[in-house]
C-alpha cells in the first residue's frame, strides 16, 4: 500500500489504469476535465489509447466500440454531457457491452453551476436513457473509496457486461485528499469472459445462460463474426419484434443485476444499533452526515448514518433491515431524488433536508436539522 | 471462396424494397471483399440507422447496428482498439451529413483508416421520405409538401475540406464501376469516402413523377457523367450533373493509428 496525495478526478484515472482500462474517450467538460487530462498522461504510457471526440455522444460511441474490440474502456463527464451519453449508455444495455461512464455530478440543470457541486443526476444515472434497462450505479465518498469502487465498477461491468456509472461530485473531484492506493496484488481484477473459440453456434445470448446469468458474448475478430444489434433482438442478436423473444430477452437483461442484487449492494452502517434517527444519504454529503452524528452523538443524542455506496440497483432490502420502524432524514444536494426511493421501500414519510444551491449540506446544518426532529 | 460467403444467406430475404438500390451496393461491397481476400473475421462492418442501417444484419462479418447517425464514432473505437483490422461503415445521406454530420466531418480531420460509404438516396428512406440534406431542390418529400427550398452538400466537397484522404463518387446504375471504386478506397490507408448514388422511388420517387425503379434509375442516369467525360464539357453544360469519379486520392498524409503509435512512443509506453 501507498499513500498519494490527489483530487478524487486523478483517483480515477489511477484506478482505472490498475483496473485494466486501456481505452478512454472523452470531451472536456468542468469538473471532469482532470479525469481526462490524466488519462491522456497514463495510457499511452500503458499502450492505452486516449482520444478526445468531438462530443460526449462521440465519446461514449468510442468507448462502446473499444469494449466490443475487446478492451477495457471509460468515458467521464459532468450535467450536459451526461444528458448526450444516455442514448448510448442505453445502446451499451441493449447490446451487453461493458463500459464505465464517470459522472462528476455539478449543479444544473442546463449549464447550470459548471464549478459548484451537486446530486441532481442521480435518477439520471438509472433512468435517463429511453426504455426499460438494467444499470449499476456507485457512488463513492472517501478518497479511497473512490479508487477502489473504481475497480469495482470495471470489475462489475465485464462482470454483468453492462454499463456502470460511477458517480461523484465536485467536491469529491477537486479536493486533495490522502488515498491508500493497494498493490497490484492486493487488488482482485474481474476479467471478461469469452466464449472458448471453435463454437458452432450462434445463439449466442442464450448460449449456457440460465435467468441471472450475464451472457458470454464474443469479441470481434474472436473468430465468430457476431452481430451487436441496437434494434430488439433474438437469442442469435438478429432484430425481432416476436413479442416472445423481445420479453424473453429484456427478461434476461434484467435478471442479471435483479438475481444478483446482494452482491452488487454495499453500504456503510455508522452507528446504528442504538440509534433513534437514521440519516440517508450518499456521496460528499454523507461525509458532513457522518460529522453531524459524531458532534451530536457528543452531546448524547443517538443519531446514525446509512449510506448507500451502490445507489442502484437500489438497496431495497438492507435500508429496511438497517432502519426498521426508526426516524429517518434523508439529505441530499438536489430538491430531492432518492428521498423517494427511500419513502418507496420504507412506506412512510420521511424527514428531509435538501439543498441545490451550489454549497455542500454543512455538519452545522444537519446538527441544527436534527435537533429540530429529535 | 465467392462473395457469397460474405452474406448471411440464412438471414435472406432482406428487407428493402423491391428495386432498391441499396442490395446493388451490398454486392458491390461483398464482391470487394472477395476480390481483397478479406478475412471475414477480420472485418469490422458498421452502420448506422437507416434503409441503410439495416445492411449489417446480412454482412457476414464482425457486425454492430449502432444509432442513427453515430457509426463513425462507434467505428473510431473499433480501429483504435484494432489498428490492424479492416474497419468500414455504411451510412445513410441522413445518417452522415445531418444527425451525423459532426461525426463525418471529424472522423475525415483525423484521417483516421476507415472506409466510409454513404448511401445517398437523397431522402430519410426508413422514416418513410422526408427531406434530407442532399434532396434536390423543388423536390417534394414528406416535411417539404411544397418543394424543397434547402441547398444541399456537396458530399465530395465536404469530405475533401474536412481532410478525408480518398475522396469519390459512384452510381447504383454503373455496379461493375461502383465495385471496382468500392474495391479501390478499400485499399487506401486513411479516411476514405465513396458516395453511392442510389435510389429511393418508394418514398422519394413517388411523389416526384418518378415513382417506379426504371424511372428512378433513368433519371439518376440521365444526371451522372464520368470525370473524363465532364473534363471535355464546358462548366454551363455539366452545372446541373452529378459528376462520377475519384475526386482526391492524397497517400501522402499520415494515418490516425499510425500516428497513434508514434505518440505511444513518445510517451515512452510500450506498444
Ligand atoms: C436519434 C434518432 N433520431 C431519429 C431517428 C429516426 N430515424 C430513423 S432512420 C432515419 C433517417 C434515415 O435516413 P438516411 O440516413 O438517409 O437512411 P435511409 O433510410 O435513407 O437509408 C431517422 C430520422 C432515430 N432512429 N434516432
Ligand atoms: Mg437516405
Amino acid at each position: 500500500m501507498r499513500k498519494v496525495v490527489m483530487p478524487g478526478n486523478e483517483t480515477i484515472a489511477h484506478a482505472a489504469i490498475a483496473a485494466g482500462c486501456r481505452f478512454y474517450a472523452g470531451y472536456p467538460i468542468t469538473p471532469s476535465s482532470e479525469l481526462a487530462a490524466e488519462m491522456s498522461k497514463l495510457l499511452p504510457k500503458v499502450g492505452g489509447k486516449f482520444i478526445q471526440m468531438e462530443d460526449e455522444i462521440a465519446s461514449m460511441a468510442a468507448a462502446i466500440g473499444a469494449s466490443v474490440a475487446g478492451m477495457k474502456a471509460m468515458t467521464a463527464t459532468s450535467g450536459p454531457g451526461f444528458s448526450l451519453k444516455q442514448e448510448h449508455i442505453g445502446l451499451a444495455c441493449m447490446m451487453e457491452v461493458p463500459v464505465v461512464i464517470v459522472n462528476v455530478m455539478r449543479g444544473g440543470p442546463s449549464t447550470g453551476l459548471p464549478t459548484h457541486p451537486a446530486q441532481g443526476d442521480v435518477m439520471q444515472a438509472r433512468w435517463g436513457t429511453h426504455g426499460d434497462h438494467p444499470i449499476i450505479a456507485l457512488a463513492p465518498a472517501f478518497p479511497t473509496e473512490i479508487y477502489m469502487e473504481t475497480i469495482r465498477a470495471f470489475n462489475l461491468a465485464e462482470r454483468f457486461r453492462n454499463p456502470v456509472i460511477l458517480l461523484i461530485d465536485e467536491i469529491l473531484a477537486h479536493t486533495y485528499e490522502v488515498v491508500e492506493i493497494p498493490e497490484p496484488g492486493e487488488i482482485t481484477l474481474e476479467e471478461r469472459k469469452l466464449p472458448p473459440s471453435g463454437l458452432n453456434r450462434l445463439d449466442f445470448y442464450t448460449y449456457n445462460r440460465r435467468e441471472g446469468d450475464p451472457p458470454l458474448l464474443p469479441n470481434f475478430f474472436q473468430g465468430y463474426n457476431f452481430h451487436f444489434e441496437s434494434l430488439a433482438h433474438d437469442e442469435m442478436g438478429f432484430p425481432t419484434t416476436d413479442p416472445e423473444k423481445v420479453a424473453y430477452l429484456a427478461r434476461l437483461r434484467e435478471a442479471k443485476i435483479e438475481k444478483h442484487r446482494e452482491e452488487i449492494w454495499k453500504n456503510e452502517e455508522y452507528l446504528l444499533e442504538d440509534a433513534e434517527l437514521v440519516i440517508f444519504a450518499y456521496g460528499s454529503v454523507a461525509r458532513a452526515a457522518k460529522e453531524a452524528v459524531n458532534r451530536l452523538r457528543a452531546e448524547g443524542a443517538k443519531v446514525g448514518l446509512f449510506r448507500p455506496i451502490t445507489l442502484w440497483p437500489f438497496p431495497e432490502i438492507p435500508l429496511k433491515k438497517a432502519v426498521g420502524a426508526r426516524k429517518v432524514l434523508v439529505a441530499e444536494m438536489n430538491l430531492g431524488q432518492m428521498v423517494y426511493e427511500v419513502e418507496r421501500v420504507l412506506r412512510r414519510d420521511v424527514a428531509t433536508l435538501f439543498k441545490a444551491d451550489g454549497t455542500p449540506i454543512s455538519p452545522v446544518e444537519f446538527v441544527e436539522k436534527i435537533r429540530g426532529e429529535l | 471462396m465467392s462473395y457469397m460467403d460474405y452474406v448471411r444467406t440464412f438471414k435472406l430475404p432482406h428487407s428493402w424494397c423491391p428495386g432498391c438500390g441499396i442490395g446493388t451496393i451490398m454486392q458491390a461491397i461483398v464482391r470487394a471483399f472477395d476480390a481483397l481476400k478479406w478475412k471475414n473475421e477480420d472485418i469490422a462492418f458498421i452502420t448506422g440507422i437507416g434503409c441503410s442501417g439495416r445492411m449489417s444484419t446480412y454482412i457476414n462479418t464482425n457486425t454492430m447496428h449502432t444509432t442513427h447517425g453515430r457509426p463513425l464514432a462507434f467505428a473510431t473505437g473499433i480501429k483504435l482498439a484494432r489498428p490492424e483490422k479492416h474497419v468500414v461503415v455504411v451510412s445513410g445521406d441522413g445518417d452522415a451529413l445531418a444527425i451525423g454530420g459532426n461525426h463525418f466531418i471529424h472522423a475525415a480531420r483525423r484521417n483516421i483508416d476507415i472506409k466510409l460509404i454513404i448511401i445517398n438516396n437523397s431522402v430519410y428512406g426508413m422514416t418513410g421520405g422526408q427531406v434530407s440534406p442532399t434532396t434536390p431542390q423543388r423536390f417534394r418529400t414528406q416535411t417539404t409538401p411544397y418543394g424543397n427550398i434547402e441547398p444541399n452538400f456537396d458530399v465530395v466537397k465536404l469530405a475533401i475540406a474536412a481532410g478525408a484522404t480518398f475522396v469519390a463518387r459512384e452510381s447504383v446504375t454503373r455496379p461493375r464501376n461502383l465495385e471496382k471504386l468500392i474495391e479501390k478506397s478499400f485499399q487506401h490507408k486513411g479516411f476514405s469516402v465513396v458516395e453511392a448514388i442510389s435510389n429511393c422511388h418508394i418514398n422519394l420517387g413517388r411523389r416526384n413523377k418518378l415513382k417506379d425503379q426504371i424511372t428512378m434509375l433513368r433519371w439518376i442516369n440521365d444526371r451522372i457523367i464520368p470525370m473524363n467525360v465532364a473534363r471535355r464539357k464546358k462548366p454551363e453544360e455539366i452545372k446541373d450533373k452529378i459528376i462520377l469519379g475519384i475526386f482526391h486520392e492524397d497517400k501522402e498524409r499520415r494515418e490516425y493509428t499510425e500516428l497513434y503509435d508514434e505518440l505511444i512512443q513518445w510517451a515512452g509506453g510500450d506498444k
